[in-house]
């Protein structure tokens, strides 16, 4: 009964916004903050109580859908407006309107001074209403429409000073590059339905074992093309070189929409289609593979950054990097789990140096701060906790999520996606922790006529909150003692998948075209236990490798702060590290210029010349046609009778 | 016979129509078409139609064309009607020359098609046929209602003349 | 006997060569009356050709009609020549040339 709430949680955040859109100017800046803050809380709130009803079902049945209506018929294709409420949209729920909640109340605070403070917040909700139908949506298309306008609002958001070419630039640069991916995600929807008949997640998921051939040309084809949506929403390789310019907007923007939120929404994806990728082990390893690359390019890059908000943009792509990899070997729960850890942190981590930058009145770079936690006590405490969560230092939060994608990664067999993993792990404690002694620690090299001072209360509640988050919530998912991993006994029924039974219809599939079916018994083979003592020794690694990362940061820019520049010196590698690797300037000189050039081609001939030339000249020859019959009108009546006789000649010809 | 008075009399309505077509002066013009009125009289009692030719010289001949004399007179047009040399100056003279021996050709061609059908021998007339008393019976019984109008038609015609031809002066 | 008759085509020649007559006319003069004469040879043309028709098909509509058409030319000529005379007032000539104020 108390699921029927459902429908509830999207309304609050688009009433919010269309209130704030229409009437913001009008009541006040404090109003605003009210009701944007408010609808999300009350989001939460219901999603609380959702959350107790579905606690309430039994295990086997925790699925509910509500239908609100149906919203096109059209011959074979029905889509429906429904939610699906399972254990998995429950937590994506739980932790986007939880940490939506405190980042709208930060930004209370932080967005003080603006003029434009309703835009931002009905930006900020209507954000929050296309996340919700994102995740809430019971098929591919309600999906989608929430997939569009989180990248729309995101567009939105990261051009909020528009008056900067630079922000504009960056909203359209990330608006053009997730439209690349939503194109490749709409081709695979169409796929689906073409296969199918339906959108329909329960539909199409149930069907899959029996539809689709596993490792099968289909199959493989629809989950590449729904990664490649995914690349694009959660900034992988190729397509990621829009997050680190979409730190331009407002940075509880980038909080929200790139840490938190909108970039998970691929991972959520990729996870919600398990039944399908479990079926083509080509897409798994290539999500894997191309989540290992991003995790340690991104972190490399992160390596060489002076921008604090830089640094934390390729940590977040990093991060999700190592989503994908979980997601690519199977192991979803962790992906999950990792993704709600990432959150809390990550969170934390971009509203404390919101909170830095706020306090140094809009410096950014950490080559200008230096020795601040004297001036700012709470910020530092949270950031310090956030970093040694990221790092994954026990028994924070980050450390159980990051080690179990690590014990999954080498127990799939794959050593190169954990020693990737592994090393993507060094360089994350070695650069988070690099932030940190540079902005909290050493000399202060801040400007001289800028004051440091502490953020208010709006701003660092929410800090506090997140940073508790970071350090209590691992344990959702404690390993080692069975029936402890709370996180994996919730999600369980959903990427419950049967393979004996999918391998079967295959081959019984591969019959009827009357194609061979490979030799697959290898894939049946009983997972081993669950072995503890790997478990413990991964764990002790992955907790030394951090360790070393931070005593490397440690040397690097406390004890020798030469020690860098040292280093450096003579290595040809830095430069191109530091320019990101020249990508951005490859994807313009390969992508950009020649679509550009070739519209400057098209409007010149085609609009100006052609079009409008046509029109041009279809009234230039009516003008000339009607000055020749001009001559007619000549005033002499006996030209008009002339002109009668001959007429009715005329006539008198064509009768006869 | 008939033979002989109809073809002396159709010429002369042609060359007298001519005539009004290519003389200098109005009043020669004027001149030439009651002469050739005349001369359709004659032509319509050849047709056994004598209530049509006694109204085409009761009106034709005797009330238009005195008309005509009127307004030349009127207007002393005798010197300003045309220049000496109007045919060389007149830009569309061949062209209308032209259009008239092709409006001429086509409703020749119109009559030859037609007089291959029979018709060429008279019906037999009653005796009344064409009389005043024929005429006028049929016109007051069968077509009364085109003879009222026709009626109206003179008064609106005559109201208006008046009124055009009125003086401004006032 | 048939010697003597003259059959229908001679007479309606006669209509028709008439009636281009009255066509040249009007298009060749310039004097607007002996215009106005030109459409009285056309309207005599017709009536010729009314009353033969019903000479040779012992019909008596077509005199009815050529009574009508006699009735309009009269209306006609009446009301045609005082507008000439109210134009004429404007501008004392009665050349067709000359009256081009409708030129555009």
């Amino acid at each position: 009964m108390l699921l029927k709430l459902t429908g509830l949680v999207p309304l609050y955040p688009l009433i919010g916004c269309i209130i704030n859109g229409f009437f913001g100017l009008r009541i006040g800046k404090n109003a605003v903050g009210l009701i944007a803050a408010g609808s999300v809380g009350l989001s939460f709130l219901t999603t609380l109580f959702i959350f107790v009803g579905l606690v309430m079902t039994p295990a086997e049945e925790r699925v509910f859908e509500q239908v609100l209506f149906t919203w096109m018929a059209a011959g074979d294709f029905t889509a429906e407006f429904g939610f699906q409420v399972d254990p998995l949209s429950m937590i994506m729920m739980l932790f986007v309107t939880g940490v939506g909640f405190l980042i709208h109340v930060y930004s209370i605070g932080y967005m003080h001074e603006e003029y434009s403070f309703y835009r931002f917040f009905s930006y900020m909700n209507l954000f929050m209403f296309s996340m919700l139908l994102l995740v809430m949506g019971n098929n591919f298309l309600l999906m989608f429409i929430g997939w569009e306008g989180v990248g729309c609002c995101s567009y939105f958001l990261i051009g909020y000073y528009f008056e900067k070419k630079s922000a504009c630039d960056a909203g359209t640069k990330a608006f053009v590059m997730n439209r690349v991916g939503d194109f490749a995600f709409l081709l695979a929807v169409m796929y689906i339905f073409y296969i199918f008949g339906s959108i329909d997640f329960t539909t199409v998921f149930h069907a899959a074992p029996e539809k689709l051939i596993y490792d099968g040309e289909v199959v493989t084809i629809i989950t590449m093309l729904l990664f490649v949506g995914a690349c694009g929403k959660s900034a992988q390789i190729p397509l990621y070189t829009w997050l680190p310019d979409a730190m331009e907007g407002p940075t509880p923007v980038s909080a929200l929409i790139h840490a938190a939120t909108m970039v998970t929404a691929g991972v959520y994806m990729v996870v919600r289609c398990n039944a399908l990728f479990a079926l083509a082990p080509l897409s798994m390893s290539t999500v894997a593979f191309i989540g290992a690359g991003t995790a340690v390019f991104a972190a490399t890059i992160g390596m060489t950054q002076f921008d604090i908000k830089r640094v934390l943009a390729y940590s977040t792509v990093s991060q999700i990097g190592y989503m994908f990899i979980a997601a690519g070997v199977g192991a979803y729960t962790a992906a999950i789990f990792h993704m709600v850890t990432h959150a809390f942190f990550k969170a934390c981590l971009f509203l404390g140096s919101g909170s830095v930058i706020h306090g140094l009145h809009g410096e950014q770079d950490m080559r200008k701060m230096g020795d601040l936690k004297g001036h700012m006590p709470i910020t530092f405490v949270t950031f310090f906790i956030s970093t040694l969560a990221i790092a994954g230092i026990f028994p924070l939060a980050g450390f159980f999520s990051k080690d179990e994608i690590l014990y999954h990664a080498l127990m799939d067999g794959n050593v190169i996606l954990w020693g990737m993993g592994v090393t993507g792990a060094l360089l994350t404690a070695f650069y988070m922790f690099r932030l940190v002694f540079m902005t909290f620690f050493g000399e202060s090299r801040v400007d001289p006529d800028v004051h440091p001072h502490e953020s208010p209360k709006v701003m660092t509640m929410p800090l506090v909150i997140l940073a508790g988050l970071a350090f209590f919530g691992g344990a959702l998912g404690i390993p080692l003692f069975h029936g402890w991993h709370i996180l994996h006994n919730w999600l369980e029924p959903v990427f419950h998948f049967d393979l004996a039974s999918a391998l079967d219809h295959s081959a019984h599939m591969l019959h009827e075209q009357g194609r061979h079916a490979p030799p697959w018994s290898h894939l049946l083979l009983p997972e081993g236990d669950h072995n503890i003592w790997v478990e413990i020794a991964l764990m002790l690694l992955s907790l030394s490798i951090a360790v070393a990362g931070i005593f490397g940061a440690y040397m690097c820019y406390i004890k020798k702060p030469n020690l860098p520049d040292s280093l450096i010196e003579g290595q040809w590698g830095y430069e191109l590290v530091k320019n990101k690797y020249e990508v951005d300037e490859f994807y313009d000189d390969y992508f950009v210029k020649p679509t550009v050039e070739g519209s400057l081609l098209l409007w010149k001939e085609c609009d100006a010349k052609g079009i409008d030339g046509a029109v041009n000249g279809t009234a230039q020859t009516l003008g000339w046609l009607s000055n020749l019959a001009r001559t007619f009108q000549s005033g002499f009546v006996r030209n008009y009778a002339l002109l009668m006789v001959v007429g009715f000649i005329g006539l008198l010809i064509i009768s006869i | 016979m008939e033979l002989l008075i109809f073809y002396p009399l159709a010429s002369l309505c042609v060359l007298f129509a001519l005539g009004v077509v290519i003389n200098k002066s109005p009043v020669g013009s004027a001149m030439s078409l009651i002469a050739m009125m005349l001369g359709l009289a004659g032509i319509f009692v050849l047709l056994q139609a004598h209530f049509i030719a006694i109204l085409q010289i009761i009106i034709y001949a005797g009330a238009i064309m005195v008309l005509f004399m009127f307004v030349i007179m009127l207007l002393n047009l005798k010197d300003k009607g045309e220049d000496k040399n109007w045919l060389s100056r007149d830009k569309n003279l061949l062209l209308t020359v032209l259009s008239g021996f092709l409006v001429a050709g086509v409703l020749y061609k119109i009559i030859e098609i037609t007089s291959s059908i029979e018709f060429n021998s008279p019906a037999l007339l009653p005796e009344t046929f064409g009389t005043v008393r024929q005429v006028g019976t049929i016109l007051f019984t069968e077509f009364v209602l085109p003879f009222e109008v026709a009626s109206i038609l003179l008064l609106v015609a005559m109201i208006g003349a008046v009124v055009l031809a009125k003086s401004k002066v006032d | 006997m048939d010697m003597g008759t003259v059959p229908l085509s001679h007479y309606l020649f006669l209509s028709a060569t008439l009636f281009v007559i009255g066509v040249t006319g009007v298009l060749i003069r310039r004097n607007a009356i002996v215009v106005f004469m030109s459409i009285e040879i056309m309207l005599n043309a017709v009536n010729i050709s009314l009353i033969a028709f019903d000479r040779y098909m012992n019909l008596h509509d077509g005199q009815i009609f050529s009574f009508m058409v006699m009735c309009v030319a009269a209306a006609e000529v009446s009301v045609g020549l005082a507008i000439i005379i109210s134009v004429f007032r404007n501008k004392p000539t009665i050349n067709l040339d000359e009256f081009n104020i409708m030129k555009s």
